[in-house]
């Protein structure tokens, strides 16, 4: 944990078939999930989507009522808790009040009786690791929330966990602290090699520091990728609306293939390329950024439309635009003394095929 | 929000009505407060006839074998009634917060039982009950040939203040228990940590606070009570030397004003240790995205045993009550398991002959009452909604009051108001107002907690709303901020009338004729005379009641505001 010290090799976290209900209500419904050994993998969705469910029942503080948690292959089913070799980040840290910092960051290792020197001597690495040593006589109550993070990671660490948990670990942060603390987090999860799951509903804290996402709605696992997968890729409407600000729109496909095209509106079409996918049901997604506003440029459609508002997002205006019975967020890139489109000016919204999607739920 | 700050600031400090009222509730609390108590001190601190400082008092009380056996009683029977307290709410405790235990309105109710009736009223039945010679241990000597000493002695005094007073203990108890995170208990877990050693780690740790403040409370109730030890003729403990020194050997005896120093002490030392002790408990409450303790369900028998744990306790504490009843309604109640036949006769008795005492006690408790939430009004808008310069101390002042027990209290009036006597000749000490005075210092600091959270649940922009309307200071506290605050302005008077319906300590020393005397007095001497005992049981039933009855109300009132609130 030092960084000199050599580690054991990360492990794999396989999740086969999980289900769980509280009640009649389906919480986990069937989920699979293979995370890499040494990866950083976010659990992302929106509260109440099960993610944190998940995570508990990894740190074993949750049953499953069927299906298995192989960690480096092996079944943790039958083991409690405090024998999984698991550590978990608490979402509300649970540092303990009545331990200073030091006792706290050592409970671990005494429960593993080990000798006192190497207690201290692993005590003051995990510190060090992310820079409170000099704050180890202190209680919990008497720092910030950033340092009890980070003294909930240290005595998370200071056990050398097969695998790391953080249930929503930037949650209890100020905003403007959470992008230095989230870019700490993956430099000591790099350092440490060590096999990462994080909890989040923030898309953005996903995207920037996990190398694969599973994303989770209702119980179920979505889809799962890199951020840039998931942000180009969507595998379903819920996934396009989820990460990042997406156009979705309804209508119908018209024609078949390969003169297949979508009708936003009587006489509004847009031309479906060849290659692409468009089951029956479909809506067309595509982000702001991929539309423009103005003349079509060649290879471009062309959608007539009314400009209804617009706002000023610095590096972009952000137009809203009817097309039909539609409204479409198209974004401009600002430049300084360009002229900006009129609100209610009849206008024309120039959308490559090739970067639109159709996607069902 | 600033700009409500803003107007704040720009709004003259104080008004010349809020800085009168402040000095008028100061001189009220000097007068009948400070003054008497620190008489008590001052007297305990010089020499008889030259009025010098000495320490020649505390020399002496501390040669004298019968004092330094009363303190050594004293603190015996304290800390062995914070064990055996402990030991009933315990098991309550944990069952109510660790488990899913169907029982657990049964221990809920169960923590209110006993408090509904000061411990001195069942003290004597009790003898009936658990004496040598009462209906257990008679059962006891015919099956199974022996005795158990509940009441012999200090034993006696242990066993009433226990049974009586562990509700502090579960109360705040549990309180800290269920206040403990889920996520403690987890993160231990999840580092290692389970069975034994997590709850020796992190849950006796973490649940201390509150155990160390309910028993340090217990313990100062128990040191300070006067009448339950009286009442089973148990002389040898201070609170009964400092009286029986005063009303024998009179007021100008030193030895009654050191004895109230060293509970004065005692009892300073035992609040101190209990604020320590909650001073650290807010950070250990329960945080965002976490959960009360890990509840476990019961199996079948281990929930029988639960439920045989609480209905024995039940049992246990209801008994002064059971006894009680007995004996106001028994012809003759004595050598015998039950009594022999039974009566109204005694509530006949009590109602021809005593009805004066519950005159006086409504009449007092009334005005106590009244006294109590004005003056807790008061000091609640002085100091949240006030710039006034030392406005805390009028809080503080107030709450001091509850380091003064009563029989200090009683015996700092004698002395302070005996000397000041009104035209006609009679001392001020000797008229039925200062009971009543006594009575509302008592209890102001309960008022003045209820007061409190009544103003403060009261958003200042519905203050500021009216002010912006043209209302003036005064006429915003009577047209809004009073009825805003009604529901918890009667729920502190009810709390205050009826403790002080049944309040003893103070009232036996001002006590001066019998025509002036409340209930719980009339029950003290019912108490005295073996054939008084059926009269006195049932005044004390009578007691009950009466306080049982103030106490559903003030729920009621209470449970009725809170649904209001949600409604809101």
């Amino acid at each position: 944990m030092t960084g000199e010290r050599s580690r054991p090799p990360a492990v794999a976290v396989e999740i086969r078939g999980v289900n769980l209900s509280y009640g009649i209500t389906r919480v986990l419904k069937d989920v699979h999930l293979d995370i890499r050994p040494g990866e950083l993998f976010a659990f992302l969705g929106p509260s109440g989507c099960g993610k944190t469910t998940l995570l508990r029942l990894i740190a074993g503080f949750n049953v499953a009522d069927s299906g298995e948690v192989l960690i480096d292959g092996r079944d943790i089913a039958s083991l409690p808790p405090w024998k999984r070799d698991v550590g978990m980040v608490f979402q509300s840290y649970a540092l303990w009040p009545h331990l200073t910092v030091r006792r706290n960051v050592a409970f671990g290792l005494e429960e593993r009786r080990l000798p006192r020197a190497e207690i201290d001597r692993r005590v003051a690495a995990a510190l060090d690791l992310v820079g409170l040593g000099h704050l180890a006589e202190r209680r919990p109550s008497q720092l910030s929330g950033g340092q009890q993070q980070r003294v909930a990671v240290a005595r998370t660490i200071a056990i050398e966990p097969k695998v790391l948990l953080l249930d929503e670990p930037l949650s209890n942060l100020d905003a403007k602290m959470r992008a230095d603390v989230r870019r700490e987090l993956r430099e000591l999860q790099q350092r440490l090699g060590i096999t990462s799951i994080f909890v989040t509903h923030d898309q953005e804290e996903a995207n920037t520091i996990s190398d694969r996402i599973a994303v989770i709605n209702d119980g179920s696992v979505q889809q799962v990728g890199t951020p840039m997968e998931l942000y180009q890729r969507p595998a379903n409407l819920f996934v396009a609306g989820f990460l990042g600000t997406a156009n979705i729109i309804d209508g119908r496909i018209v024609g078949s293939s390969p003169d297949r095209a979508f009708e936003i509106a009587p006489g509004i079409r847009l031309p479906i390329p060849a290659e692409a996918e468009a089951p029956p049901g479909a809506k067309l997604v595509f982000r702001p950024q991929a539309a423009r506003i103005g003349a079509a440029r060649p290879g471009q459609s062309s959608l007539p439309g009314t400009v209804l508002d617009r706002e000023f997002l610095g590096p972009t205006v952000r137009y809203g635009v009817r097309v039909g019975d539609a409204r479409l967020a198209v974004d401009v890139p600002f430049h300084a003394g360009e002229p900006l489109a009129e609100i209610g000016a009849e206008t024309t919204v120039g959308l490559s095929p090739g970067t639109a999607l159709w996607l069902t739920d | 929000m600033t700009l409500a700050l803003g107007a704040r600031r720009g709004a003259p400090a104080t008004t010349r009505g809020q800085r009168a009222l402040a000095v008028a509730i100061g001189l009220f609390l000097f007068a009948f407060l400070v003054l008497p108590t620190a008489t008590v001190v001052f007297v305990a601190f010089t020499e008889k006839g030259t009025g010098q400082f000495t320490l020649v008092n505390f020399v002496d009380f501390f040669r004298t074998d019968l004092f330094v056996r009363s303190f050594w009683n004293s603190v015996y029977v304290s800390v062995m009634s914070v064990v055996w307290a402990s030991a009933l709410a315990l098991p309550l405790a944990i069952l109510t917060t660790r488990f899913a235990f169907r029982g657990a309105v049964l221990i809920q109710t169960l923590g209110f039982v006993p408090l509904v009736m000061p411990p001195f009223v069942g003290a004597v039945a009790m003898q009936l009950l658990f004496g040598r010679n009462g209906s257990v241990n008679l059962l006891l000597d015919d099956a199974f040939g022996f005795k158990i000493p509940f009441m012999e002695g200090l034993n006696g005094v242990i066993f009433v203040q226990s049974l009586h007073y562990f509700p502090f203990i579960l109360v705040n108890l549990s309180a800290s228990l269920r206040n403990i995170d889920r996520a403690m208990e987890e993160a231990a877990q999840n580092l290692g940590s389970s069975g034994f050693r997590l709850i020796r780690r992190i849950v006796v740790p973490l649940a201390m606070p509150g155990f160390v403040a309910g028993a340090s409370l217990v313990f100062v109730k128990v040191f300070d009570d006067l009448a339950t030890p009286l009442l089973l003729n148990v002389k040898e403990m201070l609170a009964p030397q400092a009286y029986l020194r005063v009303s024998s050997i009179g007021i100008a005896d030193p030895m009654g004003y050191v004895i109230s120093v060293v509970l004065i002490v005692v009892s300073v030392a035992a609040m101190w240790i209990s604020a320590l002790a909650l001073k650290d408990r807010d950070y250990a409450t329960v945080q965002r995205g976490g959960g009360g303790l890990a509840r476990r369900s019961l199996t079948g028998w281990e929930s029988a045993l639960g439920y045989a744990v609480v209905i024995g306790i039940l049992l246990l504490v209801l008994s002064p009550h059971i006894a009680l009843f007995l004996l106001s309604i028994a012809t003759i109640w004595s050598f015998s398991p039950l009594p022999d036949a039974y009566t109204l006769a005694h509530y006949n008795r009590v109602f021809a002959e005593s009805s004066l005492y519950i005159k006086n006690t409504l009449v007092y408790a009334s005005i106590a009452g009244l006294i109590d939430v004005v003056i807790g009004t008061a000091i609640a808008y002085l100091v949240l909604r006030t710039k006034l310069v030392g406005r805390q101390w009028l809080d503080w002042a107030a709450m001091a009051a509850l380091a003064v027990p009563g029989v200090v209290l009683g015996i700092g009036y004698l002395r302070t108001f005996y000397g000041i006597s009104l035209p006609d000749g009679t001392p001020l000490a000797a008229l039925w107002i200062t009971i009543v005075l006594a009575l509302a210092i008592r209890r102001l600091p309960y008022a003045l907690r209820a007061c409190t959270a009544a103003l403060q649940q009261i958003s200042i922009a519905l203050e500021e709303a009216a002010e912006n309307l043209g209302a003036t200071k005064a006429r915003t506290v009577r047209r809004v901020v009073v009825p805003l605050m009604t529901g918890g302005l009667l729920a502190g008077f009810v709390t205050s009338f009826s403790t002080a319906a049944v309040e003893l300590s103070a009232t036996l020393m001002l006590v001066q004729s019998n025509s002036d005397a409340p209930l719980a007095y009339g029950l003290y001497v019912f108490m005295q005379s073996s054939n008084g005992r059926g009269p006195g049981a049932a005044l004390g039933i009578i007691a009950v009641l009466l306080v049982t009855v103030c106490t559903l109300v003030s729920h009621w009132i209470v449970e009725r505001r809170h649904e209001g609130a949600g409604n809101r």
